[in-house]
């Protein structure tokens, strides 16, 4: 196909991946922005297929390739439940940084297919944006690697630190820039090549150890942001429209959800990326201490309160995902209704392991998405509430993040669940959350403590409410 | 003014139009053959910064409870870098052009299709009351 035909298809494919963005500005028009996005990238792969040249061998086996990566791709998305989605996504990032390292080593070795130059003889510009592109598929694909192993619990969520960590970090970083000044310089060396890229794996790896597991959330959004840039960094060394487009549209992406992540906790980006939150024993946790007592209720008597309310609202958190408990709350929120009790969904922007976390698996239990409310828009509403019912959420109800200016969470957003009348915690234990603080309103007298597994309780009280 | 004064207006507006589109033309075809060949990294790089701030307000639109999508998609469209693996593997090239290729092909397919199936799974999900 004739070059600036070719370029043209790129533009239509990166300008259907705008309005794949696009779509999801509303839920109804979301399910036509994916398709909008899949038909970019069959014209995409379809250009490609066209692009003169393509000799029958390989064709055959790029078609094997997609054969084979698609099928198993698509039985990873049919089968993976959806508590598990912050895993699969940080698995999904892992391979962009992969397959960039790999095009990147493609066109070292092959630089004629892609126009820039000749094995030893690479353009100036095309090696530095190829040195680019590599370093930052390697950081994502390692780090990506670890967020992954600490979703999917394969190795603690607790950071690990040790002595001298940033500054071995620093080092590292700047011998990252030495070793792609000489890589440019050797004219694509490929034991450069090859070092430059373990060091960036390395690098990776190092990166992520030290954030712990709530803090998730940061990582996978910045990963996925990691991802677009290497591939804009892939984009420019073959010369690929398409593909610098979609990159920075995904970089950007990325990057302004780790931004909205890092507001809703009050803390700035270094401070999540240096890690270690949570572990050290900070003078601020000063909170209320063991002596007071704390008002312990059973499932019967959080199902009498709540029949009695004319308005529930409903706070969950990441412990709702991981005792899978939000069936048994929707049908909770059924039978409440049927009382004619009004009910909400509060959500707030870091509750879950991923961004809108909370959102989808409210959405798997058949929760209508307009009962669900971000924090800006019910915060006000609690002092209406007769009952607030918080399942596995605990340092974003936390009024310490208002109230005392050493705590740790100070400055945070908070959802204001202490203004309702009755506040019910359904919760395991009394550990504290991720923040290591206590949470005063566990000592308050309108604050029930419903300890138990999140999942069970609720089904028990649904069972006392029939 | 009659009509027919505003058309015969109208015409030598056009006319004078016309005549300055000749000569800018002109001006622009000499200058570019005078123009060096437009640097390709400047003009990807200023298609690069736009992008940015097209995703930039794109992305601030998308509604917060749709945030999960949103990675889910920005992942399987960032996959387009198979278009590059897909040059690598399918030109004429060393066994390890085509090996690395393939490779990449394989990784970003399961991205792909893994990320636009399990996108629509979300959001088929939501519905209103």
């Amino acid at each position: 196909m004739n070059e600036s035909y070719t370029s043209f298809a790129y533009l239509i494919s990166a300008i259907l991946f705008i309005l794949a963005l696009r779509g999801l500005s509303h839920p109804e028009t979301s399910r036509r922005g994916n398709q909008c996005g899949i038909a970019g990238m069959l014209i995409a792969v379809a250009a490609t297929f066209a692009h003169g040249g393509m000799v029958g061998s390989g064709v055959a086996l790029i078609v094997l390739g997609i054969a084979i990566g698609g099928t198993i791709g698509t039985v990873a998305a049919l089968k993976i439940k959806m508590t598990a989605l912050p895993q699969l996504v940080a698995a999904f990032h892992s391979l962009v940084g992969l397959a960039a390292v790999f095009v990147a080593a493609s066109a070292l070795n092959a630089p004629e297919s892609f126009g820039i130059g000749t094995p030893h003889h690479i353009h100036l510009e095309s090696l530095i944006e190829m040195s680019l592109g590599l370093a930052i598929g390697a950081i994502t694909f390692t780090g990506s690697l670890i967020a992954f192993a600490k979703l999917q619990a394969l190795m603690k969520g607790t950071p690990i630190t040790f002595p001298g960590q940033h500054k071995i970090n620093l080092g590292l970083g700047i011998l990252l820039f030495v070793l792609i000044i000489a890589f440019i310089a050797s004219h694509g060396s490929q034991l450069l090549f090859w070092a430059l890229a373990a060091l960036a794996l390395l690098i990776g790896f190092l990166l992520i150890i030290p954030i712990g597991g709530a803090d998730m959330p940061v990582v996978v959004s910045m990963l996925n942001s990691y991802s677009g840039w290497a591939a804009s960094g892939i984009g420019f060394t073959i010369g690929n429209l398409a593909l610098v487009i979609t990159g920075a549209l995904v970089g950007s992406s990325g990057a302004i959800l780790s931004y909205i992540m890092c507001k809703g906790m009050n803390r700035s980006i270094f401070n999540v990326l240096l890690g270690g939150f949570g572990t050290t024993g900070e003078a601020a946790i000063a909170g209320p201490g063991g002596d007071k007592s704390v008002k312990i209720g059973s499932a019967e008597d959080a199902a009498f309160i709540m029949k009695n309310a004319s308005k529930v609202i409903i706070v969950p958190g990441y412990g709702m995902a991981v005792s899978q408990a939000q069936h048994a709350l929707r049908e909770m929120a059924d039978v409440l209704k049927k009382d004619n009790v009004e009910v909400k969904y509060a959500i707030h922007p870091v509750a879950g392991r991923m961004p809108g976390h909370m959102n989808v698996l409210l959405a798997e239990a058949n929760v209508p998405y307009d009962e669900v409310f971000e924090l800006e828009q019910i915060n006000n509403e609690f002092s209406t509430a007769d009952v607030v019912y918080v399942i596995g959420a605990n340092d974003v109800t936390n009024p310490a993040a208002k109230t005392n200016p050493a705590s740790p969470i100070f400055g945070m957003p908070i959802l204001e669940v202490d203004k309702a009348k009755t506040v019910l915690f359904v919760k395991r234990s009394m550990a504290s959350g991720y923040a290591g603080v206590d949470n005063e309103l566990f000592f308050r007298d309108n604050t029930m403590m419903l300890f138990g597994d999140a999942k069970k309780m609720t089904e028990e009280i649904v069972h006392d409410l029939g | 003014m009659t009509p027919t004064d505003l058309a015969s207006q109208a015409a030598d507006l056009a006319h004078q139009a016309a005549i300055l589109a000749q000569n800018a033309a002109g001006v622009a075809a000499v200058a570019a053959q005078h123009a060096p060949p437009a640097a390709p990294f400047v003009y990807f790089f200023c298609i690069f910064a736009l992008a940015i701030f097209v995703g930039y307000y794109v992305v601030w639109n998308v509604t917060p409870a749709l945030h999960s999508p949103l990675m889910a998609v920005t992942n399987a469209i960032s996959s387009v870098i198979i278009v590059g693996a897909m040059l690598a593997a399918g030109l004429h090239g060393s066994f390890a052009a085509h090996s690395f290729g393939f490779l990449a092909v394989t990784l970003v397919s399961v991205n792909i299709f893994g990320g636009f199936v399990v996108t629509n799974r979300m959001l088929s999900m939501f519905r209103k009351k």
